[in-house]
């Protein structure tokens, strides 16, 4: 197997996961297409890790679900309070700072 | 997907692992799209379940790596938890179960164009740097008590932090969302 195939298909999902970031509305979806991005780094580190033999880009790849699973909760906790206030979890409707 | 299957058949001056190579294309192609799916669906619980199959198809090409541990990880922290507290926040922010709601934004052209320049900026770099870089012929799984090794004496400090950092989140999360 080819080390590229891999960080390709990384590539792929870290697009669209961008795509996914810039082009929704709804805040839960955001947070979503920042999980797809997170975890194409994930696979990254690990086929690297796979690449030289080395268990240090496993231990990141830990580290990065750990860091995932606490932006999750931090996130959809501010999802919420935007939802409490707002009534809508509309993104474009959240432009209080708008200059 | 072109480069992807063009990767995937190019290695003929090596010993060809034709079942490796099979079940990655076909993992990768579903892993697309579904991620593919998660961004452009109307529905918000379909996202989710869409999700669940690119986050277990990530836990796939991790067993193809030869990095059970961290698979088995993907499996309980991603699949188990995190989309679990994706349909809690679905729930409890009443998101429309039909395409009821506008989720996408109009400019969806402009948003389309980043990204596949992003895309082919990505891969012409990938291309030119690890052009035909073969991944070590005997994959053997790693040992997990070599990551857990390196876990608690390489890497020590910064696995405490991230135990702090868990602990911060956990009752920043609380803080933000109690109604008071």
């Amino acid at each position: 197997m080819l080390l590229n195939q891999f960080l390709l298909l990384a590539a792929v999902l870290f697009c669209i996961g961008v795509y996914g970031v810039v082009s929704r509305r709804n805040g839960v979806l955001v947070l979503m297409s920042i999980e797809l991005i997170l975890n194409s780094v994930n696979i990254n580190l690990v086929a690297f890790s796979a690449m030289t033999g080395a268990v240090s880009g496993q231990v990141f790849a830990l580290f990065v679900i750990a860091v995932a699973a606490a932006e999750v909760g931090v996130g959809l906790a501010i999802v919420l309070a935007i939802f409490r206030n707002y009534r809508s979890v509309d993104l474009d409707d959240v432009d209080l700072m708008k200059g | 997907m072109s480069g992807l299957l063009l990767a995937a058949t190019q290695n003929a001056d090596a010993p060809v692992y034709v079942a490796q190579n099979i079940a990655f294309g076909i993992i990768a192609a579903m892993m697309i799209f579904s991620a593919v799916r998660v961004v452009i669906t109307d529905n918000v619980v379909h996202a989710a379940v869409y999700l669940v199959m690119v986050l277990a198809g990530a836990a796939a090409q991790f067993i193809l790596l030869g990095a059970e541990f961290i698979a088995i990880t993907q499996v309980l922290i991603y699949v188990g938890a995190i989309v679990v507290l994706f349909l809690f926040g679905i729930m409890l922010t009443k998101a429309p179960m039909s395409g009821t709601e506008k989720l996408s934004r109009d400019n969806w052209i402009l948003g389309s164009l980043t990204s596949l320049v992003l895309l082919a900026l990505l891969g012409y770099a990938l291309i030119d740097g690890f052009g035909r870089d073969k991944l070590p012929a005997d994959l053997a799984p790693t040992n997990t008590r070599a990551v857990s090794d390196s876990i608690f004496s390489t890497y020590l400090v910064p696995f405490e932090i991230i135990s702090l950092l868990l602990l911060a989140a956990l009752i920043g999360a609380i803080v933000i969302a109690r109604r008071d």
